[in-house]
Protein backbone atom coordinates (compact mmCIF):
# COMPACT_ATOMS: atom_id res chain seq x y z
CA UNK A 1 0.00 0.00 0.00
CA UNK A 2 2.82 2.15 0.47
CA UNK A 3 4.01 1.75 -3.06
CA UNK A 4 5.57 4.26 -4.97
CA UNK A 5 4.73 4.76 -8.40
CA UNK A 6 8.40 4.09 -9.59
CA UNK A 7 7.85 0.35 -7.86
CA UNK A 8 4.56 0.04 -9.52
CA UNK A 9 5.94 0.74 -12.80
CA UNK A 10 8.46 -1.65 -12.49
CA UNK A 11 6.59 -4.60 -11.12
CA UNK A 12 3.96 -3.63 -14.24
CA UNK A 13 6.01 -3.63 -16.58
CA UNK A 14 8.56 -6.54 -16.17
CA UNK A 15 8.14 -9.94 -14.30
CA UNK A 16 10.38 -13.07 -14.74
CA UNK A 17 12.78 -11.05 -15.78
CA UNK A 18 11.08 -10.01 -18.64
CA UNK A 19 12.17 -6.44 -19.79
CA UNK A 20 7.96 -5.37 -21.54
CA UNK A 21 8.92 -2.15 -22.47
CA UNK A 22 12.82 -1.78 -22.32
CA UNK A 23 13.30 1.36 -24.02
CA UNK A 24 11.17 2.75 -21.06
CA UNK A 25 12.94 0.76 -18.26
CA UNK A 26 16.11 -0.20 -18.82
CA UNK A 27 17.66 2.19 -21.53
CA UNK A 28 19.54 4.20 -19.15
CA UNK A 29 20.45 0.68 -16.95
CA UNK A 30 21.63 -0.03 -20.66
CA UNK A 31 23.88 2.45 -20.88
CA UNK A 32 25.15 2.59 -17.53
CA UNK A 33 25.82 -1.38 -17.66
CA UNK A 34 26.43 -2.42 -20.65
CA UNK A 35 26.04 -5.99 -19.40
CA UNK A 36 22.09 -5.28 -18.75
CA UNK A 37 20.82 -8.17 -21.31
CA UNK A 38 17.17 -8.13 -21.89
CA UNK A 39 16.89 -7.64 -25.91
CA UNK A 40 16.59 -11.14 -26.49
CA UNK A 41 13.25 -11.66 -23.96
CA UNK A 42 10.26 -11.05 -25.34
CA UNK A 43 8.19 -8.53 -24.67
CA UNK A 44 4.02 -9.17 -25.20
CA UNK A 45 1.44 -9.72 -22.52
CA UNK A 46 1.01 -13.34 -23.47
CA UNK A 47 4.24 -14.38 -21.96
CA UNK A 48 4.14 -11.85 -19.01
CA UNK A 49 0.52 -13.63 -18.15
CA UNK A 50 2.17 -17.41 -18.92
CA UNK A 51 5.07 -16.72 -17.10
CA UNK A 52 2.91 -15.42 -13.38
CA UNK A 53 0.25 -18.45 -14.50
CA UNK A 54 3.36 -21.10 -13.93
CA UNK A 55 4.87 -19.04 -10.67
CA UNK A 56 1.01 -18.68 -9.02
CA UNK A 57 0.69 -22.21 -9.51
CA UNK A 58 3.83 -23.56 -8.48
CA UNK A 59 3.20 -21.27 -5.39
CA UNK A 60 -0.10 -23.49 -4.70
CA UNK A 61 -2.25 -20.02 -5.32
CA UNK A 62 -4.05 -20.88 -8.20
CA UNK A 63 -5.31 -24.50 -9.91
CA UNK A 64 -5.27 -24.00 -14.09
CA UNK A 65 -8.35 -26.32 -13.86
CA UNK A 66 -10.35 -23.49 -11.86
CA UNK A 67 -8.94 -21.04 -14.74
CA UNK A 68 -10.55 -23.08 -17.81
CA UNK A 69 -14.18 -23.33 -15.16
CA UNK A 70 -13.69 -19.53 -14.95
CA UNK A 71 -13.18 -18.98 -18.83
CA UNK A 72 -16.16 -21.07 -19.52
CA UNK A 73 -18.37 -19.34 -17.27
CA UNK A 74 -17.73 -15.85 -19.34
CA UNK A 75 -17.56 -17.62 -22.66
CA UNK A 76 -20.23 -19.74 -22.61
CA UNK A 77 -22.52 -19.14 -19.92
CA UNK A 78 -23.26 -15.48 -19.36
CA UNK A 79 -23.70 -12.90 -22.14
CA UNK A 80 -26.29 -10.62 -23.62
CA UNK A 81 -28.74 -13.33 -24.37
CA UNK A 82 -29.55 -13.36 -20.78
CA UNK A 83 -30.15 -9.74 -20.79
CA UNK A 84 -32.22 -10.01 -23.99
CA UNK A 85 -34.39 -12.82 -22.56
CA UNK A 86 -35.01 -10.69 -19.01
CA UNK A 87 -35.98 -7.80 -21.41
CA UNK A 88 -38.24 -9.86 -24.03
CA UNK A 89 -39.89 -11.30 -20.77
CA UNK A 90 -40.42 -7.73 -19.45
CA UNK A 91 -42.44 -6.41 -22.80
CA UNK A 92 -45.07 -9.25 -22.17
CA UNK A 93 -45.59 -9.46 -18.77
CA UNK A 94 -46.34 -6.14 -17.14
CA UNK A 95 -46.27 -8.26 -13.29
CA UNK A 96 -42.70 -8.99 -14.07
CA UNK A 97 -41.87 -5.58 -15.67
CA UNK A 98 -43.09 -3.92 -12.19
CA UNK A 99 -41.24 -6.54 -10.30
CA UNK A 100 -37.93 -5.42 -12.59
CA UNK A 101 -38.08 -2.07 -12.46
CA UNK A 102 -38.92 -1.99 -8.27
CA UNK A 103 -36.77 -4.58 -7.46
CA UNK A 104 -33.93 -5.19 -9.86
CA UNK A 105 -31.53 -7.91 -8.68
CA UNK A 106 -34.62 -10.23 -7.27
CA UNK A 107 -36.71 -10.20 -10.46
CA UNK A 108 -33.29 -10.58 -12.79
CA UNK A 109 -32.86 -13.61 -10.06
CA UNK A 110 -35.96 -15.74 -11.33
CA UNK A 111 -33.82 -16.60 -14.18
CA UNK A 112 -30.94 -17.64 -12.28
CA UNK A 113 -29.29 -14.73 -13.33
CA UNK A 114 -27.09 -13.53 -10.19
CA UNK A 115 -23.41 -12.36 -8.59
CA UNK A 116 -20.22 -10.89 -8.83
CA UNK A 117 -20.60 -7.49 -10.58
CA UNK A 118 -24.32 -8.04 -10.59
CA UNK A 119 -24.87 -8.05 -7.08
CA UNK A 120 -27.71 -4.76 -7.25
CA UNK A 121 -28.72 -4.94 -11.08
CA UNK A 122 -30.88 -1.57 -11.62
CA UNK A 123 -33.16 -1.54 -14.45
CA UNK A 124 -33.88 1.82 -16.33
CA UNK A 125 -36.79 2.29 -18.53
CA UNK A 126 -36.54 3.45 -22.09
CA UNK A 127 -40.30 5.46 -22.70
CA UNK A 128 -41.51 7.91 -25.85
CA UNK A 129 -40.36 10.63 -23.50
CA UNK A 130 -37.02 9.17 -21.53
CA UNK A 131 -33.93 7.80 -23.05
CA UNK A 132 -31.37 6.32 -20.46
CA UNK A 133 -27.65 5.60 -21.48
CA UNK A 134 -25.11 3.26 -19.09
CA UNK A 135 -21.22 4.35 -18.40
CA UNK A 136 -18.64 3.64 -15.78
CA UNK A 137 -17.14 7.11 -15.77
CA UNK A 138 -14.12 5.40 -12.96
CA UNK A 139 -13.50 2.16 -14.17
CA UNK A 140 -15.82 -0.30 -16.12
CA UNK A 141 -18.37 -1.38 -13.94
CA UNK A 142 -20.94 -3.39 -15.99
CA UNK A 143 -23.85 -5.90 -15.43
CA UNK A 144 -22.17 -8.86 -16.39
CA UNK A 145 -24.45 -11.90 -15.15
CA UNK A 146 -27.31 -10.33 -17.63
CA UNK A 147 -24.77 -9.04 -20.41
CA UNK A 148 -21.56 -11.37 -19.82
CA UNK A 149 -17.91 -8.92 -20.29
CA UNK A 150 -18.16 -5.53 -21.83
CA UNK A 151 -16.87 -5.13 -25.36
CA UNK A 152 -13.55 -3.24 -25.82
CA UNK A 153 -15.39 0.58 -26.69
CA UNK A 154 -17.06 0.53 -22.97
CA UNK A 155 -13.78 0.35 -21.52
CA UNK A 156 -12.28 2.73 -23.66
CA UNK A 157 -11.50 6.43 -22.61
CA UNK A 158 -13.39 8.06 -25.31
CA UNK A 159 -16.56 6.39 -24.11
CA UNK A 160 -15.86 7.17 -20.25
CA UNK A 161 -15.25 10.78 -20.86
CA UNK A 162 -17.72 12.16 -22.81
CA UNK A 163 -20.82 10.24 -22.38
CA UNK A 164 -21.41 12.20 -19.27
CA UNK A 165 -20.75 15.61 -20.90
CA UNK A 166 -22.27 15.10 -24.22
CA UNK A 167 -24.26 11.55 -24.34
CA UNK A 168 -26.27 13.36 -27.19
CA UNK A 169 -23.02 13.82 -29.57
CA UNK A 170 -22.19 9.95 -28.49
CA UNK A 171 -25.32 8.72 -29.12
CA UNK A 172 -25.31 10.43 -32.33
CA UNK A 173 -21.51 8.82 -33.22
CA UNK A 174 -22.95 5.86 -32.46
CA UNK A 175 -25.81 5.55 -34.91
CA UNK A 176 -28.77 6.88 -32.51
CA UNK A 177 -30.70 10.37 -32.59
CA UNK A 178 -32.25 11.18 -29.68
CA UNK A 179 -34.98 14.03 -30.58
CA UNK A 180 -34.41 17.40 -28.92
CA UNK A 181 -37.71 16.98 -26.79
CA UNK A 182 -36.85 13.20 -25.31
CA UNK A 183 -35.22 13.56 -22.04
CA UNK A 184 -31.87 12.06 -21.91
CA UNK A 185 -30.74 9.92 -18.49
CA UNK A 186 -27.03 8.98 -17.98
CA UNK A 187 -26.31 6.42 -15.43
CA UNK A 188 -22.57 6.28 -14.63
CA UNK A 189 -22.50 3.84 -11.98
CA UNK A 190 -20.03 4.75 -9.56
CA UNK A 191 -20.69 2.46 -6.26
CA UNK A 192 -21.90 -1.04 -6.08
CA UNK A 193 -24.96 -0.33 -8.89
CA UNK A 194 -25.25 -1.86 -12.25
CA UNK A 195 -27.92 -0.64 -14.91
CA UNK A 196 -29.37 -2.72 -17.46
CA UNK A 197 -31.83 -0.12 -19.98
CA UNK A 198 -35.17 -2.05 -20.82
CA UNK A 199 -35.22 -0.54 -24.26
CA UNK A 200 -38.99 0.26 -26.02
CA UNK A 201 -40.48 -2.89 -27.51
CA UNK A 202 -40.56 -2.12 -31.36
CA UNK A 203 -43.70 -1.67 -32.85
CA UNK A 204 -45.87 -4.39 -34.86
CA UNK A 205 -44.49 -7.05 -32.69
CA UNK A 206 -47.41 -7.15 -31.12
CA UNK A 207 -48.51 -11.00 -31.45
CA UNK A 208 -44.40 -12.05 -31.36
CA UNK A 209 -43.70 -14.59 -28.81
CA UNK A 210 -41.28 -13.67 -25.76
CA UNK A 211 -38.69 -15.60 -28.07
CA UNK A 212 -38.80 -14.36 -31.11
CA UNK A 213 -38.81 -10.84 -29.26
CA UNK A 214 -35.63 -11.57 -27.24
CA UNK A 215 -33.82 -11.64 -30.77
CA UNK A 216 -34.40 -7.80 -31.00
CA UNK A 217 -32.65 -6.98 -28.06
CA UNK A 218 -28.89 -6.02 -28.74
CA UNK A 219 -26.57 -5.61 -26.08
CA UNK A 220 -26.39 -1.93 -27.17
CA UNK A 221 -30.05 -1.52 -26.97
CA UNK A 222 -29.37 -2.47 -22.96
CA UNK A 223 -26.55 -0.20 -22.49
CA UNK A 224 -28.61 2.64 -23.87
CA UNK A 225 -26.28 3.21 -27.01
CA UNK A 226 -29.11 1.71 -29.32
CA UNK A 227 -32.87 1.17 -29.72
CA UNK A 228 -33.98 -2.64 -30.19
CA UNK A 229 -33.43 -4.11 -33.61
CA UNK A 230 -36.72 -3.29 -35.44
CA UNK A 231 -38.44 -6.33 -37.40
CA UNK A 232 -37.44 -6.39 -40.73
CA UNK A 233 -34.04 -4.53 -40.44
CA UNK A 234 -31.91 -7.19 -39.33
CA UNK A 235 -28.85 -7.70 -41.06
CA UNK B 1 -7.25 9.94 -6.25
CA UNK B 2 -7.36 13.11 -9.20
CA UNK B 3 -5.93 10.43 -11.62
CA UNK B 4 -6.35 9.67 -15.33
CA UNK B 5 -8.96 6.85 -14.44
CA UNK B 6 -11.34 9.62 -13.53
CA UNK B 7 -12.55 10.65 -16.81
CA UNK B 8 -15.80 11.85 -16.93
CA UNK B 9 -16.09 15.48 -18.87
CA UNK B 10 -13.06 15.29 -20.54
CA UNK B 11 -13.26 15.92 -24.89
CA UNK B 12 -9.62 14.62 -26.29
CA UNK B 13 -9.93 11.37 -26.21
CA UNK B 14 -10.70 10.71 -29.89
CA UNK B 15 -13.67 8.71 -31.24
CA UNK B 16 -15.55 5.65 -30.09
CA UNK B 17 -14.01 2.89 -32.04
CA UNK B 18 -16.56 -0.16 -32.34
CA UNK B 19 -16.02 -3.24 -33.26
CA UNK B 20 -18.82 -5.21 -35.49
CA UNK B 21 -18.42 -8.24 -33.99
CA UNK B 22 -16.29 -9.05 -30.71
CA UNK B 23 -14.63 -11.66 -29.24
CA UNK B 24 -15.25 -12.50 -25.36
CA UNK B 25 -11.50 -12.00 -25.67
CA UNK B 26 -9.41 -11.27 -28.18
CA UNK B 27 -5.91 -13.20 -27.09
CA UNK B 28 -6.27 -16.52 -24.87
CA UNK B 29 -3.95 -14.78 -22.44
CA UNK B 30 -7.06 -12.01 -21.69
CA UNK B 31 -9.25 -14.81 -20.44
CA UNK B 32 -6.10 -16.34 -18.44
CA UNK B 33 -5.41 -13.41 -16.27
CA UNK B 34 -9.08 -12.12 -16.12
CA UNK B 35 -9.71 -16.06 -14.85
CA UNK B 36 -6.44 -15.65 -12.59
CA UNK B 37 -7.69 -12.22 -10.59
CA UNK B 38 -11.11 -13.86 -10.17
CA UNK B 39 -9.20 -17.39 -9.07
CA UNK B 40 -7.10 -15.53 -6.41
CA UNK B 41 -10.18 -12.76 -5.22
CA UNK B 42 -11.99 -15.91 -4.43
CA UNK B 43 -9.84 -16.95 -1.54
CA UNK B 44 -10.65 -14.43 0.10
CA UNK B 45 -6.66 -13.77 1.55
CA UNK B 46 -6.24 -10.16 -0.34
CA UNK B 47 -5.96 -7.10 1.31
CA UNK B 48 -6.09 -4.61 -1.58
CA UNK B 49 -9.29 -3.47 -3.70
CA UNK B 50 -8.78 -4.26 -7.53
CA UNK B 51 -8.84 -0.80 -8.48
CA UNK B 52 -6.47 0.75 -6.54
CA UNK B 53 -3.26 -0.46 -8.44
CA UNK B 54 -5.01 0.38 -11.73
CA UNK B 55 -5.58 3.72 -10.67
CA UNK B 56 -2.02 4.26 -9.39
CA UNK B 57 -0.69 2.77 -13.20
CA UNK B 58 1.25 6.24 -14.41
CA UNK B 59 -1.16 8.08 -16.85
CA UNK B 60 0.89 7.62 -19.43
CA UNK B 61 0.60 3.71 -19.53
CA UNK B 62 -2.54 3.44 -17.82
CA UNK B 63 -3.74 5.38 -22.08
CA UNK B 64 -1.82 3.12 -23.40
CA UNK B 65 -1.87 -0.59 -22.13
CA UNK B 66 -5.09 -2.51 -22.14
CA UNK B 67 -7.87 -3.27 -19.72
CA UNK B 68 -6.40 -6.75 -19.67
CA UNK B 69 -2.85 -5.53 -18.97
CA UNK B 70 -4.49 -3.29 -15.81
CA UNK B 71 -5.50 -6.71 -14.49
CA UNK B 72 -1.83 -8.12 -15.03
CA UNK B 73 -0.63 -5.09 -12.72
CA UNK B 74 -3.19 -5.41 -10.33
CA UNK B 75 -3.48 -9.13 -9.40
CA UNK B 76 0.37 -8.78 -9.15
CA UNK B 77 0.15 -5.63 -6.85
CA UNK B 78 -2.74 -7.06 -4.95
CA UNK B 79 -0.91 -10.34 -4.38
CA UNK B 80 2.34 -8.83 -2.89
CA UNK B 81 0.43 -6.20 -0.75
CA UNK B 82 -0.95 -9.63 0.82
CA UNK B 83 2.56 -11.09 1.18
CA UNK B 84 1.48 -14.03 -0.91
CA UNK B 85 3.80 -13.30 -3.59
CA UNK B 86 7.42 -11.54 -3.41
CA UNK B 87 8.60 -8.67 -6.22
CA UNK B 88 11.86 -11.04 -6.13
CA UNK B 89 9.17 -14.10 -7.54
CA UNK B 90 7.68 -12.10 -9.68
CA UNK B 91 10.97 -11.02 -11.22
CA UNK B 92 12.60 -14.54 -11.57
CA UNK B 93 9.35 -16.05 -12.22
CA UNK B 94 10.02 -19.20 -9.51
CA UNK B 95 8.90 -19.26 -5.89
CA UNK B 96 11.71 -18.24 -3.33
CA UNK B 97 13.96 -20.97 -2.76
CA UNK B 98 12.67 -22.90 0.52
CA UNK B 99 9.21 -21.21 0.51
CA UNK B 100 6.19 -23.03 1.97
CA UNK B 101 3.69 -23.98 -1.30
CA UNK B 102 0.32 -22.37 0.01
CA UNK B 103 -3.27 -24.72 -0.08
CA UNK B 104 -4.75 -21.38 -1.04
CA UNK B 105 -5.31 -22.18 -4.50
CA UNK B 106 -9.85 -22.72 -4.94
CA UNK B 107 -10.52 -25.89 -6.80
CA UNK B 108 -12.86 -25.42 -10.31
CA UNK B 109 -16.31 -25.39 -8.36
CA UNK B 110 -15.28 -23.30 -5.26
CA UNK B 111 -13.38 -20.97 -7.86
CA UNK B 112 -16.74 -20.36 -9.82
CA UNK B 113 -19.13 -20.28 -7.20
CA UNK B 114 -16.99 -17.59 -5.29
CA UNK B 115 -17.12 -15.52 -8.46
CA UNK B 116 -21.07 -15.63 -8.51
CA UNK B 117 -20.99 -14.53 -4.83
CA UNK B 118 -18.64 -11.94 -4.73
CA UNK B 119 -18.18 -10.52 -0.91
CA UNK B 120 -21.35 -8.61 -1.01
CA UNK B 121 -20.70 -5.47 0.19
CA UNK B 122 -24.62 -4.52 1.21
CA UNK B 123 -24.51 -4.94 5.28
CA UNK B 124 -28.16 -4.97 6.84
CA UNK B 125 -27.64 -2.76 9.52
CA UNK B 126 -29.27 0.32 10.99
CA UNK B 127 -27.47 3.06 10.07
CA UNK B 128 -29.17 5.88 10.35
CA UNK B 129 -29.65 7.65 6.54
CA UNK B 130 -27.86 11.45 7.19
CA UNK B 131 -30.19 12.53 3.90
CA UNK B 132 -34.00 11.82 3.10
CA UNK B 133 -35.15 10.92 -0.99
CA UNK B 134 -36.45 14.66 -2.67
CA UNK B 135 -33.50 16.46 -0.59
CA UNK B 136 -31.13 18.76 -2.13
CA UNK B 137 -27.24 18.09 -1.18
CA UNK B 138 -24.30 19.09 -2.61
CA UNK B 139 -21.47 16.33 -3.61
CA UNK B 140 -18.09 17.66 -1.37
CA UNK B 141 -15.33 19.23 -2.40
CA UNK B 142 -12.76 16.72 -1.20
CA UNK B 143 -9.44 15.71 -2.98
CA UNK B 144 -8.66 12.59 -1.11
CA UNK B 145 -4.88 11.09 -2.95
CA UNK B 146 -6.06 7.73 -2.55
CA UNK B 147 -9.13 5.70 -4.00
CA UNK B 148 -12.15 7.40 -4.43
CA UNK B 149 -15.78 6.67 -6.10
CA UNK B 150 -16.54 10.63 -6.35
CA UNK B 151 -15.60 11.86 -9.78
CA UNK B 152 -14.41 14.85 -9.79
CA UNK B 153 -17.07 16.56 -12.23
CA UNK B 154 -19.37 16.15 -10.11
CA UNK B 155 -17.86 17.83 -6.60
CA UNK B 156 -19.36 21.12 -5.58
CA UNK B 157 -22.38 20.63 -7.77
CA UNK B 158 -25.67 20.36 -6.48
CA UNK B 159 -28.81 17.95 -7.36
CA UNK B 160 -31.14 16.06 -5.68
CA UNK B 161 -31.83 12.47 -3.96
CA UNK B 162 -34.15 10.37 -6.10
CA UNK B 163 -33.39 6.91 -4.17
CA UNK B 164 -31.88 5.47 -1.10
CA UNK B 165 -29.83 1.92 -2.27
CA UNK B 166 -29.51 0.91 1.68
CA UNK B 167 -26.49 0.39 3.46
CA UNK B 168 -23.20 -0.53 1.77
CA UNK B 169 -19.52 -0.93 2.94
CA UNK B 170 -17.49 2.28 2.01
CA UNK B 171 -15.00 1.66 -0.51
CA UNK B 172 -12.70 4.67 0.22
CA UNK B 173 -11.25 2.99 3.46
CA UNK B 174 -12.32 -1.17 2.53
CA UNK B 175 -10.02 -0.98 -0.69
CA UNK B 176 -7.53 -0.35 1.51
CA UNK B 177 -8.28 -3.04 4.77
CA UNK B 178 -9.00 0.10 6.94
CA UNK B 179 -12.74 -0.54 7.86
CA UNK B 180 -15.94 -1.35 6.57
CA UNK B 181 -17.58 2.21 7.25
CA UNK B 182 -20.60 0.95 6.13
CA UNK B 183 -23.33 3.72 5.10
CA UNK B 184 -26.05 4.89 2.98
CA UNK B 185 -25.49 4.96 -1.29
CA UNK B 186 -27.96 7.10 -2.57
CA UNK B 187 -29.02 7.94 -6.21
CA UNK B 188 -28.33 11.59 -7.14
CA UNK B 189 -29.33 13.31 -10.00
CA UNK B 190 -27.82 16.41 -11.28
CA UNK B 191 -29.43 18.57 -13.83
CA UNK B 192 -26.62 18.64 -16.88
CA UNK B 193 -26.77 22.51 -16.95
CA UNK B 194 -25.43 22.41 -13.11
CA UNK B 195 -22.40 20.06 -14.57
CA UNK B 196 -21.57 21.57 -17.74
CA UNK B 197 -23.64 24.94 -17.98
CA UNK B 198 -25.80 26.06 -20.60
CA UNK B 199 -23.90 24.11 -23.61
CA UNK B 200 -26.18 21.28 -22.25
CA UNK B 201 -29.51 20.07 -22.91
CA UNK B 202 -32.02 21.80 -20.32
CA UNK B 203 -33.92 18.13 -19.09
CA UNK B 204 -30.76 15.99 -19.36
CA UNK B 205 -29.18 14.63 -15.93
CA UNK B 206 -26.58 12.57 -14.89
CA UNK B 207 -27.21 10.32 -12.31
CA UNK B 208 -24.74 9.18 -9.69
CA UNK B 209 -24.70 6.63 -6.88
CA UNK B 210 -22.69 8.34 -3.65
CA UNK B 211 -22.05 7.88 -0.67
CA UNK B 212 -22.95 9.39 1.92
CA UNK B 213 -19.75 10.88 3.58
CA UNK B 214 -19.63 12.81 -0.02
CA UNK B 215 -22.69 14.33 0.05
CA UNK B 216 -23.22 17.51 2.60
CA UNK B 217 -26.19 19.99 2.96
CA UNK B 218 -26.86 22.72 0.34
Amino acid sequence: MTTTRRDLLGTALTVAGVAVTPKLIHASDHHDHGEHDHQDVPSDPALRVKALESLLVAKGLVDRAALDALIDVYEHQVGPRNGARVVARAWVDPAFKARLLEHGTAAVGEFGYSGNQGADIRVVENTPTVHNVVVCTLCSCYPWPVLGLPPVWYKSAPYRARAVIDPRGVLREMGTEVPPDVEVRVWDSTAEQRYLVLPERPQRTEHWSEEKLADLVTRDSMIGVAKATVPGTQT
Amino acid sequence: MNGIHDMGGMQDMGAIQREKTEPVFHAVWEGRIYAMSNAVQGTGKLKLGLRPPMENIPPLDYLRISYYEKFYVSITERLVASDLLTREELQRGTPDPGSKKSDLALSPSAAVAAMMKNPPTRRDLPVAARFQVGEIVRARNINPATHTRLPRYVRGKSGEIVRDHGVFVFSDTSVYGQGEKPQHIYSVRFAARELWGQQAAPQDSVYLDLFDDYLETV
